[in-house]
């Protein structure tokens, strides 16, 4: 393999992105589980999908990967910060180049040719990304200590409507996953990039 | 009645590893069609591994871990914890009706206490141990309060309970308010304990009545502490024996795995 070709992530990045993997799959399945509870949507997630067998086993995921999901969080803010690679990777923004890359995205001919430089659709979908998990943490706060983050939870539109700020915050996470996935299958040297670093 | 183990697949985890070992290895001299083939071998075996959870280590240190980190959030949630901040409270249009019934056992099997032969017991880190009568504690004080309870399972609902703040009540008794745990043992066999500073909570009452009315047999006659700076769980109804104690307690679910601080 080619040796040379510049570094695309650097190894903190790698290691925070990975860790934020685990963390997120472990918080969505032990979530579903905790969903199934009451499954407050009237309908349930089939039991295979799920973590922790019960719903105080699934409590028990979901309160501890939210340490690891909180902490890594935090780090991969301040890493990016910085060291200027939010500003180089993800500024600046264009609408009118969000519209010119999706619509190349539809036709099939959107290139990743430099590896080093997001387009327009993966700046937003990235920072939409952090800002959904920013969403999920302050929102799983409310859950958790609602009387304690009373302006929180005041924020959020009370308790019960936390809990499907929640919900919904998850799907759309899912639903970022979902297509995250399909174009890293569609351009699978992304993966490398992720593993190895070029 | 409780299943705790996790879901589980009939793979040979050690074999699955050490394939994507290898695979691994290979794959920084490969070709270009075999590093595609790689990478969907890859993908499946990472979506093998998280599908089965945990078949690569063991269940029981699985667990254990677990509890573990449950055990640091007790400390955390007691650290977070300040006294003086208030759950909300509301308006009595707002009260959930009918507010739901829940226990570990269904609704025909509530228990029946008799009042007339009712004395609540007072033990452990008291200077004060004598029995109490229902007509000595409705004697004390009274505040009432619409709190919302929230249940782990994952519902809430509005309620208006009434009765003696309980930090009144655990004064009266000489409790060591320096102890960290008070303990309940109930007349449904339920067992629970809570941390003393929220023991101590303005909003934590030993209610005695439920929306104006002595508390009904299915909300927990004769008494329910009622906390709603706690989840459901924490709020131990039918309660036959009050005892303040150093020694950790646990409780019926939080011996299961619910998490012992289990509030907000």
């Amino acid at each position: 393999m080619n040796t040379q070709s510049p570094i695309v992530h650097p190894a903190w990045l790698r290691t925070m992105h990975w860790v934020n993997a685990i963390a997120v799959v472990v918080l969505v399945m032990s979530g579903w589980r905790i969903y199934n509870a009451t499954a407050f949507l009237g309908f349930a997630i089939p039991k295979g999908a799920t973590l922790g067998g019960w719903l105080g086993g699934a409590l028990q995921w979901h309160f501890a990967a939210m340490w690891v999901l909180a902490a890594n969080g935090i780090l991969y803010l301040a890493f990016n910060l910085a060291t200027g690679r939010m500003l180089r990777k993800f500024f600046p923004l264009s609408l009118q180049a969000l519209l010119d890359d999706l619509l190349a995205a539809l036709r099939g001919k959107l290139l990743h040719a430099d590896p080093q430089h997001y387009n327009m659709v993966q700046r937003m979908a990235y920072l939409f990304v952090m800002l959904d998990t920013a969403v999920l943490l302050l929102s799983g706060l409310v859950l958790w200590k609602s009387v304690q983050f009373a302006l929180l939870r005041e924020l959020m539109g009370g308790y019960e409507t936390a809990r499907r700020v929640h919900f919904f915050a998850m799907a759309t996470l899912t639903a970022f996953a979902t297509i995250h996935l399909a174009m890293v299958a569609l351009v699978p040297r992304t993966l490398l990039h992720m593993v190895r670093g070029r | 009645m409780i299943m705790k183990s996790l879901p589980r697949m009939a793979i040979d985890g050690d074999a699955v590893l050490k394939e994507a070992v290898c695979r691994i290895g290979q794959a920084s001299h490969v070709s270009q069609p075999a590093r595609r083939d790689f990478l969907r071998r890859s993908l499946t075996l990472g979506g093998l591994a998280m599908l089965t959870g945990c078949t690569l280590v063991d269940e029981a240190s699985v667990d254990k871990a677990l509890s573990r980190v449950s055990r640091m959030n007790d400390d955390v949630q007691g650290w977070l914890f300040d006294p003086t901040r208030l759950a909300p409270t509301y308006p009595e249009s707002m009260i959930t009706r009918p507010f739901p019934f829940n226990a570990y056992y269904g609704e025909d099997e509530v228990r029946e206490v008799e009042e007339s032969s009712y004395r609540l017991e007072v033990t452990g880190m008291v200077a004060d141990k004598r029995k109490w009568a229902l007509a000595e504690l409705r004697a004390m004080p009274q505040i009432d309060q619409v709190t919302r309870h929230i249940c782990v399972e994952g519902w809430s609902a509005i309620g208006k309970w009434g009765g003696v703040p309980f930090g009144s009540f655990l004064r009266r008794v000489g409790a060591d308010l320096s102890a960290k745990y008070v303990g309940f043992k109930c007349a449904d066999d339920y067992f629970t304990s809570i941390d003393m500073p929220t023991a101590l909570h303005p909003q934590t009452v030993l209610a005695l009545t439920y929306d104006g009315q002595p508390l009904p047999p299915k909300y927990g006659f004769p008494m329910k502490l009622r906390m709603p700076t706690k989840l459901g769980y924490k709020n131990p109804k039918h309660i036959q024996a009050i005892f303040v104690t150093n020694t950790y307690p646990g409780g019926y679910w939080e011996d299961q795995g619910y998490n012992w601080f289990g509030g907000s």
